[in-house]
């Protein structure tokens, strides 16, 4: 086993070899432009853009006409939310979201607020769940877009972007999905599902970073401004020379994640399940988010009396995220996990752990062991602890916040 | 982040830690930070008779820079007099530690966990000092 080893799945995947041998020879001999229209270079190039477009649609039901590339989920979002938001202004300003989002769906949504759209960023329950009667009650006669995440990116539990999509529809409102963590983690069916516009990325799936799709519907059709001009690719609606190598990569991760999924969700969501049952042991943990209505791969815990970054620090040799943004100058502890509800203290404690198709049981059993240890000498230290120890309920003790 | 040398030292081998009965009248507790700010301090100094800081204990909730500058104050304040304590500055703290700008708080919060013990340590024998200069 080699250390440190990798349980950060969620923030990135590593390219599966595979995809790697699929994209270098588009690197060396065929390295033409898929849009030169004179020459096999580019007819070559072209095709090879074309099948990657296929996998992908193929992956989540749609039609390759509705796959539009990008350079990743974060500009899907922007392309959908103000493309959405600029083509329907006339409809009317109001626009919803959910304040679990990641910060690619709410810095555009601040953005658009700056342009003079109103935002409503939306509560979660408890377990992270929108609360449907919530959202039917946000809904105005002027709301032209909303957006939503499938699964979220730090507690992996996932929205039920089908009735949202049901309710969406019968009122015309452009519907956006972030499925950015979503690909080969759940089956998506945009046959079934009445979403207008899903976001993807490659490099959460086994594809190289740098590249992702927007999936835009033809039926009932979807209008969008380009928010990217030159060129006119991808039907005028993002501008750009196609990079044949990295489209070639997301085509053969989807492609992958298609015929693999059945398998490998029951195979992470076993491994996934073991470490919860070893962490479980430790006294005063805390699962985040909903543990049914969750990705397999996903294990977000809070460890009480113990601070998120020294515990981080104490386990580096996995390579874990803190749910508290410590690491970055902020010292904010997470937004999403606040929005549960969760005290400072337990949102400062958390850990993401996700899971992916390389972790192997040795690694997990390293894991719940290192934890056990670490959490013990880290409450050691902790003067919360000893104070939980001695019966005193720190919700009662002044503090002196600074 | 990357942390100094120094800071991964301490925070593997803390220095003192542990804790004394707050009862006892040689001892002096300061308690300092909240949780909901991600530190809590709590720093005891032990007192002897001719008003040296004997010795010293902690227990911290916080980051790795807030659990370095905690057992490294425990080390400094040893063998002081209560006012040499009292002048112990965070910038001293965040120099040796080689804190970077955002874990600067961590060595105030150091720095407050000593005036904090001492002022406790002192307000315990506020009375008995009063007296002796009566006398």
């Amino acid at each position: 086993m080699k250390l440190p080893l990798y349980l950060d799945y969620s923030a990135t995947t590593p390219v599966d070899p595979r995809v790697v041998d699929k994209m270098v020879p588009w690197l060396y001999e065929h390295f033409g432009n898929p849009a030169s229209r004179s020459h096999p270079f580019g007819w070559e190039a072209e095709k090879a853009v074309e099948d990657a477009r296929e996998q992908v649609a193929a992956l989540v039901n749609a039609d390759p006409r509705e796959i539009v590339w990008t350079s990743g989920a974060t500009e899907s979002i922007n392309l959908a939310l103000k493309g959405a938001a600029h083509f329907y202004k006339d409809k009317g300003r109001h626009l919803i979201t959910v304040k679990t989002e990641h910060k690619a769906t709410l810095d555009t949504m601040r953005e658009l607020e700056r342009e003079g759209y109103e935002v409503a960023y939306l509560d979660v329950r408890e377990d992270g769940l929108l609360d449907l009667d919530a959202f039917r009650a946000a809904l105005r006669p002027d709301t032209i877009c909303v957006s939503a995440m499938l699964v979220n990116n730090e507690i992996g539990v996932i929205q039920d972007v089908a009735t949202i999509g049901e309710i969406c529809r019968e009122r015309g409102i452009v519907f956006h999905v972030d499925a950015a963590q979503a690909t080969g983690k759940l089956p998506i069916d945009l046959a079934q599902l009445k979403v207008d516009l899903m976001s993807f990325s490659a490099h959460k799936t086994y594809g190289p970073k740098g590249v992702g799709a927007l999936y835009v519907r033809r039926k009932p059709r979807v209008r969008l401004e380009a928010q990217m001009h030159g060129g006119g690719h991808e039907r005028g609606l993002r501008s750009g020379t196609l990079p044949t190598h990295q489209i070639v990569g997301i085509g053969e991760a989807f492609r992958l994640a298609r015929l693999e999924m059945p398998t490998e969700i029951e195979r992470i969501r076993m491994l996934r399940d073991r470490l919860w049952r070893g962490l479980t042991q430790i006294e005063e943990v805390y699962v985040n988010g909903d543990m049914t209505q969750r990705v397999a791969h996903n294990l977000n815990m809070s460890f009480n009396f113990v601070e998120g970054e020294s515990l981080i620090m104490a386990v580096k040799d996995i390579a874990v995220s803190s749910g508290s943004a410590c690491t970055s100058a902020s010292l904010e502890p997470s937004y999403v996990l606040r929005a549960l509800g969760r005290s400072d203290e337990l949102a400062h404690s958390s850990i993401r752990f996700t899971l992916g198709r390389f972790t192997t049981e040795q690694e997990v059993d390293y894991t719940v062991d290192l934890l056990q240890r670490k959490v013990a000498k880290l409450r050691e230290l902790s003067p919360l602890w000893e104070m939980h120890q001695e019966g005193i309920d720190l919700n009662t003790v002044q503090w002196a916040a600074h | 982040m990357a942390y100094s040398e120094k800071v991964i030292d301490h925070y593997e081998n803390p220095r003192n830690v542990g804790s004394f009965d707050k009862g006892d009248d040689s001892v002096g507790t300061g308690m300092v930070g909240a949780p909901a700010c991600g530190d809590v301090m709590k720093l005891q100094i032990k007192v002897g008779a001719d008003g040296t800081i004997e010795d010293a204990r902690f227990k911290t909730y916080g980051c790795g820079s807030a659990i370095a500058s905690s057992s490294l104050v425990t080390e400094w304040v040893k063998g002081k007099s209560l006012d040499d304590a009292m002048n112990i500055r965070n910038t001293e703290i965040a120099a040796e530690l080689a804190l970077p700008p955002v874990k600067i708080h961590c060595s105030i919060l150091a720095e407050d966990a000593i005036k904090a013990a001492v002022q406790d340590y002192k307000a315990k024998h506020g009375a008995a000092v009063e007296e002796k200069k009566a006398a």
